[in-house]
């Protein structure tokens, strides 16, 4: 069975997908502990899975309609107290666009 | 007898009689608090003063004959309840100044039945964990044994019933959160079918699989509190339109002439003789009651695992990708533009677990890994509740141990995750199959610690559970022992 599962590399490609950014160290670390993991998941390739439907819930739910009616809603300033920065009734972040 | 001892229906019945006041019980919770808490660290937030006053207005209510099902009734949650005005932190650095705008639907259910609010409990890191040392808040200790573990991810509330620091709490289960928590402290611990409650307002981990539920210190308390929890919720598009039944008719009813299945793959190497010495005595209490025991097969249960550590962390990456330094409260200082930001403000909030189960989800949903993956886990999670479709025609219930070993040594699997994960092998294939499954204390080692045994059934049969959980308690007659603190 092949024992690398996982580069270093392709675990600083997938913090980059995350928005995660690791420390040489970490990376080094979640290397190691990814790798072990997905060794472990490579036993569900015993397991002939051909016709299978995959099951995503575990109770069947059709779309869930409810009456299109108005209801309460959070105000704006009690949505925003959490934000870290915000102005004018908006949630603020960094410069996206230089 | 301490007020701080007694159940949810012995204290309704007392404050019915107008024998005591839920002011009295609460101070009583309070002072034990006071007294334990130094040692177990069962809490994140207390919340002793809003408790006073709502045990006040409780009294108000009683004197006019206006008792809610909960009235005065002291009740911890976990911290992952979104709870208005009240930090709400799931165990996480990345929600530590998050105070909620409004209350998860099951927090309103219970402030209307009349209960009291203790506190918020302490979790793992987004229910992340089997052990409650992933919280970025600190250790909860075993009442059992303050060098163990309470469990986890809902250690919080498992200790502080274990401790008679409130009457009863709350958790989550999304792959044993409730009931191995519940098995190590020595508590009733549900965990209802998928869609049973609404989750609004329940701080998303893996969605298709959490499910709430309640901690108690009998079985007639988890029936008293489904009744106020369960049902569906319009805001909440998961919960079934199922009909509730009283879940008090099915206390006190005998199991003769039920089946119940025993799995003979949860008898398996690594299991510890003790647990199993005590599950194979609740085999004979339960076939003692009338009850016929069969032996059954789930041939897939050795793959629940895989499964659960493929599916929950693919549902987390998503769901934690809103926490990016914008809504929450917490954001890392000097970034450079947007991206940096988010970077910054998630390695900095989250954890190392939440950081490894958010790096294995993000790789299984990945391109070219997706079917290797995600889906082959879904289409082995088909199996997995196809073996339960099987065994729940022929076998009212089965019965299983909760956990394969008692509470273990504070940071002895902390460094191993995959031994972490192993804890929770008897518990995660309800959640795959969605089905119900409650841990009822069947024992202790000759250490002193406790043992659980867990009894599923199919789905929406939690009232199934309550009468054969019920039963077995009764006819158990385990000691009733209190942890010494």
């Amino acid at each position: 069975m092949e024992r690398q599962k996982i580069s270093r590399e392709e675990v600083a490609y997938v913090a980059n997908l995350a928005r995660l950014s690791f420390t040489e160290e970490e990376e080094g670390r979640f290397t190691s502990q990814l790798n072990d993991i997905l060794l472990y998941m490579d036993q569900l390739n015993e397991i002939d899975t051909a016709g299978v439907e995959p099951l995503t819930h575990a109770i069947a739910q059709k779309n869930a309609f409810r009456d299109d009616a108005v209801g309460g809603a959070i105000p704006l300033e009690d949505a925003l107290a959490n934000a870290p920065e915000s102005r004018g009734g908006f949630f603020l972040v960094p410069k996206v666009i230089e | 007898m301490e007020l701080y001892e007694l159940t949810i229906h012995e204290l309704l019945d007392k404050l019915r009689t107008g024998e005591t006041t839920s002011a009295a019980i609460t101070a009583s919770v309070f002072e034990r608090i006071d007294a334990v808490e130094g040692d177990v660290h069962a809490y994140i937030t207390l919340m002793r003063e809003s408790a006073l006053a709502e045990a006040a207005q409780a009294d108000e209510r009683i004197k006019k004959g206006e008792m809610g099902p909960l009235t005065g009734i002291p009740i911890a949650l976990k911290d992952i309840y979104c709870t208005r005005g009240v930090p709400t932190t799931c165990g996480s650095r990345i929600l530590l100044n998050f105070i909620p705008p409004y209350d998860a639907t099951v927090v309103e259910k219970l402030r209307a039945a009349g209960a009291v609010f203790t506190g918020k409990t302490n979790m793992d890191e987004f229910a992340m964990g089997s052990s409650t040392e992933t919280s970025a808040f600190g250790v909860t200790r075993n009442p059992w044994d303050l060098e163990r573990i309470p469990g986890g991810s809902s250690g919080g509330s498992a200790a502080a019933v274990a401790a008679d620091e409130c009457i009863a709490a709350f958790g989550s289960d999304t792959g044993g959160s409730i009931r191995q928590p519940a098995a190590l402290c020595g508590i009733v611990g549900l965990k209802p079918t998928y869609g049973r409650v609404s989750r609004y307002g329940l701080i998303a981990f893996a969605s298709s699989l959490d499910q709430i539920g309640p901690f108690t210190k009998d079985v007639e308390d988890a029936a008293i509190l489904m009744n106020v929890i369960a049902g569906y919720d319009p805001r909440e598009s998961t919960s079934v339109p199922e009909e509730v039944p009283d879940y008090r008719t099915f206390l006190g009813k005998g199991i003769e002439g039920w089946t119940v299945g025993i799995p003979k793959e949860y008898f398996v190497e690594g299991i510890d003789p003790e647990v199993e010495a005590a599950i194979r005595r609740a085999i004979q209490v339960v076939e003692g009651m009338g009850a016929r025991c069969v032996e059954v097969s789930l041939p897939h249960s050795r793959y629940c695992l895989a499964v659960y550590y493929i599916v929950a962390p693919a549902e987390a990456s998503s769901n934690l990708a809103r926490y990016d330094g914008v809504k929450y409260g917490f954001r890392a200082e000097e970034c450079r533009d947007l991206l940096d930001m988010y970077k910054k403000s998630r390695s900095a909030g989250f954890g190392a677990e939440v950081k490894r189960r958010i790096m294995i989800g993000t790789y299984a949903l990945s391109s070219g890994y997706y079917d290797a993956y995600y889906k082959k886990a879904s289409q082995v999670r088909a199996l997995i509740k196809g073996d339960f479709d099987e065994a729940f025609k022929r076998c009212d219930v089965l019965l299983t141990p909760t956990t394969p070993t008692p509470a273990f040594r504070i940071g002895e699997k902390m460094d191993d995750p995959i031994q972490m994960y192993l804890s929770d092998i008897f518990t995660i294939s309800t959640n795959l199959a969605g089905v119900p499954g409650i841990s009822v204390p069947c024992g202790y080692t000759r250490a002193g610690l406790p043992i659980g045994v867990q009894f599923m059934a199919g789905h929406f049969q939690e009232g199934r559970l309550i009468q054969c959980a019920s039963a077995y308690e009764k006819q158990a007659k385990i000691e009733k022992r209190r942890p010494k603190l």
